[in-house]
């Protein structure tokens, strides 16, 4: 498998990556009456709301605390006390999540010594107050997320270990929609199990217009819940990219400490690794497939014969999220197409290993490059003369400049509508995925052919 | 209502707001409040620009972002290399909704790439200059700029990095203009911190470095005006047919060259007062160019601001094609307002936005026979609620000192006065003002409630107390409204609406708010079942 070699240039330019604090604010916001709180400058905030808002197209509140010249100088002690007391009065959030800036981590701040005292203060209603270190100097919005994930865990799970049922499950289930997280708890109900899904803004990032005001959206996983993660039988990380760093995982923590045994997949994206994801259900629940999923997939694989002639070995450039990219191409690879360039902004040096791995069939036909932006997409784009462009909004301009159809999956989509809706997992998110696809390259074809394709 | 019913009811609704605060942040709150009484012998003062206490969820941005989103983001020929992680690089990223029209193929148009050093660990341990040089020497060799501007985030400041002196290093080795800003973002209390500081390094940097601009016989320049949804589009067009020159725009579909050779213009209009005024006193005072104040939100305001530019050029052809021109444009908007206005009138609004939007845009409403309940800046101070009057007495805090305020001078060869001392004389006793604002306040009802730095919390109360039929704000503050089943207009993107601006921007305003008011959408909210006392609704009352 041919690697491009690591941009020469010294500037990002045209990022195909976020700062880690977004990952961390995506997760308290998927905790029950979570209230993310980023300890550095406003700006830091207001543009990971604005960032979030506009792929959700939801209310998204995050704290800040605000830093000024002086703290920047001196500390932020009294700024981080002060605004865990405004942010308590108003929301009355159950949980906290402090994430750091780059601000806050150059100057080398001591968070938890300053949670320590404010705590001893006791904040009204006393909410729960987490910490996670996320530098944005320091890999993307995807370790911002595994991190949080992680310190929530080891904080709330730590505590008190009584799972609500003897069949419960933990579910990590990577950065994915709303409309997945919601399939996901799905999934997981027809096997049975009762689901402890982290983070879940299935509800607080996708949610019904409301009859009257709420402080905090209604959902999120809940945090008696979350606390009995260690009592439960096992636990499902999704993604194998971020599973490959064990130490940095959630799962891995569960199972040295409570002995809760950890199934580490992919994300269930197309039939492969579906599959793998019902296997483990199979296996953690004692029952086999329920009837409806043995339908979706059955009908996974007709509409794929259906399609099978119109995108056979066409071309597709993924980008995104080192595990989306994964994920999807191991999907492509399936339904007959070749994704030609893999590209993520991530870099956590697994991509290639594990898409050789996955897809060994398609050797030669893939290049992978990690650590890279869309300027080095683009200028590596025309080589391959692919069909198709999948990924998140950003790669908009080489859709249109090699004219060929974009995609949209994953994050962040802001133009389009129903973001939150896309559905990648599970067998349905592939046939969802999979319409998706072929109609976009008839599209093409239709607008291009004189002679018209109008009956197929 | 009367007034004093009104100024009754807004008092408590304020009280009810302050309410929910600790003590200490309520006393600090409270000053940003004001039930507006104008006309009043002593004129009733607010606080504003002041910092945002700590875990209130403000809609402010930062000081990086006024200066690389706001101020020079429009600009389409300066190539802009954020210093620093790469969260920042990434939300500034076109996502305001300034756009340009290079005059050809072959012009710069850098906006669409960011460039970003992208800091890693090692960056913030050993320094970045060694990369940020590398970054901007490549950067100069792909794109060829005739100008670079570099901008600090946090981390830069506290490293140590001197992004002043590694642009002047490369300015020489390269031969491009290059300067820095030192933006990062824990300055100053909003992006208004940014726009000074972005503002100074220009008319540092670049202003007056141009020798000739577009000729013509009326040539203004116009600051402020940043061309959102095409804003500056539909003003070069009406200036194009009154015979106006504009000679640049600050920083609307603007170049570099416009800003070099800005001072070369015979007026100085300024549209958004609070993100520029203080460039147009630097450019009078080193060049002579006089300024005033103007308004092309509002047919009525831009009817306003025309004949006021056609007065001070004092020139009668100049005079008698505005008014042709306002003639027939007018005609336009009473055909348009005949037929909205009937549909809307009566209906009331808030507007909670920018530094000069939340006053601009009451023209329109008003034009709309539409009332405003309450309004509010986001990033203002105190002249742009209460008038230019009050600057002599607005204290300077810390975060303000920290703002580099520019020692001008008059320009030894190129400062040429461009009205006399008789001529200047003569405009006064016709009430002509130069350097004029009255602010929004005077402007507002009695019993408006004016509220600086409204937070969501506030938002959230305020919308439950007011029942507004639209709320004007931005991206941050739309999707709670809308889910409360009450539309909102955004002031920051116009909801990929727009023109605004000017007669036909007017139009425009008119037929798409009466669009969001009378849309059928709001009457689906309601579920059938609401009509009965519902359990969910009680259930979820009972956790809240």
């Amino acid at each position: 498998m041919a690697s491009v070699s690591q941009s020469h240039f010294v500037a990002t330019r045209n990022a195909c990556k976020l700062c880690a604090p977004l990952g961390a604010a995506l997760v308290f916001k998927g905790i029950e009456r979570g209230m993310p709180l980023l300890h550095g400058s406003q700006g830091c905030s207001t543009y990971i709301r604005r960032y979030l808002i506009s792929h959700f197209r939801e209310p998204v509140d995050i704290a800040s605390s605000n830093f000024s010249e002086e703290s920047a100088v001196f500390g932020g002690a009294k700024n981080l006390a002060m605004a865990l007391r405004n942010v308590t009065a108003q929301y009355r959030p159950a949980l906290i999540g402090i994430a750091t800036t780059c601000l806050s981590e150059t100057i080398g701040e001591d968070v938890p010594g300053m949670i320590r005292q404010v705590a001893e203060g006791a904040l009204e209603g006393n909410p729960v107050l987490v910490h996670v270190s996320t530098p944005s100097y320091s890999g993307s919005h995807a370790e911002g997320f595994t991190a949080a994930i992680k310190t929530v865990v080891e904080r709330l799970a730590g505590e008190r270990s009584f799972a609500s049922s003897a069949r419960q499950v933990n579910i990590f289930p990577g950065i994915c929609s709303p409309a997945d997280l919601r399939h996901l708890k799905e999934i997981v109900a027809d096997f049975g199990l009762t689901g402890v899904i982290l983070p879940d803004y299935s509800e607080t990032l996708d949610g019904p217009a409301w009859s009257d005001y709420k402080e905090l959206p209604p959902g999120g996983t809940p945090i008696a819940d979350i606390g009995s993660m260690g009592g439960s039988m096992s636990s499902v990380t999704l993604g194998r990219i971020v599973a490959s760093e064990p130490e940095k995982v959630a799962g891995e923590f569960l199972s040295a400490r409570f002995h809760v045994s950890h199934h580490a997949i992919g994300l269930p994206i197309g039939i492969k690794e579906t599959d793998e994801l019902m296997r483990t259900f199979e296996r953690v629940s004692g029952s086999v497939l329920p009837e409806k999923y043995r339908h979706e997939r059955g009908r996974l694989i007709d509409a794929m014969v259906d399609g099978h002639k119109y995108i056979f070995e066409k071309k597709a450039i993924v980008y995104g999220e080192e595990d989306l990219v994964l994920g999807m191409a191991v999907f492509l690879s399936e339904i007959g197409m070749i994704p030609v360039l893999c590209a993520s902004g991530g870099k956590s040096g697994n991509l290639h290993r594990l898409i050789d791995e996955m897809i060994p069939e398609l050797k030669g036909k893939i290049e992978v490059a990690d650590g890279t932006d869309f300027a080095g997409i683009d200028e590596m784009a025309e080589r391959f003369q692919p069909d198709m462009v999948i990924g998140n909004s950003k790669g908009s301009r080489i859709a249109d400049r090699l004219k060929i159809p974009l995609v949209r999956v994953g994050f962040p989509i802001h133009d389009r509508i129903g973001a939150q809706r896309i559905l990648h997992y599970g067998y349905r998110g592939a046939l969802e995925l999979y319409d998706r696809i072929v109609n976009a390259l008839l599209e093409v074809k239709q607008a291009r052919a004189g002679l018209g394709y109008s009956y197929l | 209502m009367s007034p004093e019913n009104k100024i009754q009811d807004a008092q408590s609704i304020k009280e009810e707001m302050l309410g929910s605060y600790p003590t200490k942040t309520a006393r600090k709150r409270q000053k940003q409040f004001v039930v507006n009484e104008p006309g009043l012998e002593a004129k009733q003062e607010i606080q504003a620009n002041v910092r945002t206490l700590p875990g209130i969820i403000t809609q402010r941005g930062c000081s990086y972002a006024g200066c690389k989103g706001v101020v020079l983001g429009p600009t389409r020929n300066i190539l802009n290399i954020t210093h620093g992680p790469i969260g920042c690089g990434y939300y500034s990223w076109l996502t305001r909704r300034n756009q340009t029209r290079p005059e050809s193929d072959t012009d710069d148009n850098f906006m669409p790439y960011c460039l970003s050093t992208d800091m890693q660990d090692e960056n913030i341990i050993f320094g970045g200059e060694k990369k940020l040089k590398k970054a901007i020497e490549e950067a100069v060799d792909i794109f060829h700029p005739k100008a670079v501007g570099v901008f600090s985030t946090c981390p830069i400041g506290l490293i140590g990095d001197d992004v002043h002196a590694v642009s002047k290093e490369m300015s020489e080795k390269t031969g491009a203009n290059i300067f820095g800003f030192s933006c990062e973002g824990y300055k100053g209390v909003s992006q208004s911190a940014g726009h000074h500081i972005a503002n100074n390094q220009l008319f540092k940097h670049v202003i007056g470095k141009g020798k000739a601009c577009k000729a013509g016989k009326f040539k203004v320049a116009m600051l402020g005006e940043y061309n959102i949804g095409g804003d500056a589009f539909a003003l070069e067009e009406l200036f194009d047919k009154c015979g106006i020159t504009l000679v640049a725009t600050f920083s609307g579909n603007s170049t570099y060259e416009q800003f070099a050779s800005a001072h070369l213009a015979d007026l100085t209009v300024v549209m958004c007062h609070r993100s520029i005024n203080y460039v147009a006193d630097m450019i009078e005072k080193k060049y002579g160019v006089p300024w005033f104040k103007v308004n092309f939100i509002g047919a009525e305001a831009s009817a306003k601001s025309l004949r006021k530019i056609a007065e001070y050029f004092d020139n009668a052809e100049l005079k008698a094609r505005v008014e042709k021109v306002i003639a027939e444009e007018m005609a336009k908007v009473k055909s348009a307002l005949d037929e909205i206005k009937p549909k809307v009138e009566g209906k009331t609004a808030m507007l909670f936005v920018g530094g000069s939007r939340a006053h601009h845009y009451q023209e329109l409403f008003k034009e709309m026979g539409m009332k405003i309940l309450a309004a509010g800046y986001e990033f203002a101070h105190r002249d742009d609620y209460e008038g230019r009057d009050v600057l002599p007495t607005i204290k300077v805090d810390a975060d303000s000192r920290n703002i580099e305020e520019l020692h001008v001078e008059a320009h030894a060869s190129e400062y040429r006065p461009r009205k006399t001392k008789e001529e200047l004389e003569a405009l006064a006793k016709k009430g002509f003002e130069f350097r004029d604002y009255k602010g929004m306040m005077p402007e507002m009802d009695a019993g408006t409630l004016v509220i600086d730095d409204i937070n969501h919390f506030e938002t959230e109360i305020i919308i439950e107390k007011y029942k507004p039929d639209i709320f004007c704000a931005g991206i941050k503050e739309k999707y709670v409204i809308q889910k409360l089943g009450m539309p909102l207009k955004q002031l920051h993107s116009y909801d990929y609406g727009g023109p605004y601006a000017s007669f036909a921007g007017a139009i425009n305003f008119y037929r798409d708010v009466e669009r969001m008011l009378n849309t059928r959408i709001w009457k689906h909210i309601k579920a059938p079942w609401h009509k009965v006392e519902p359990l969910a609704a009680v259930f979820i009352n009972a956790t809240n």
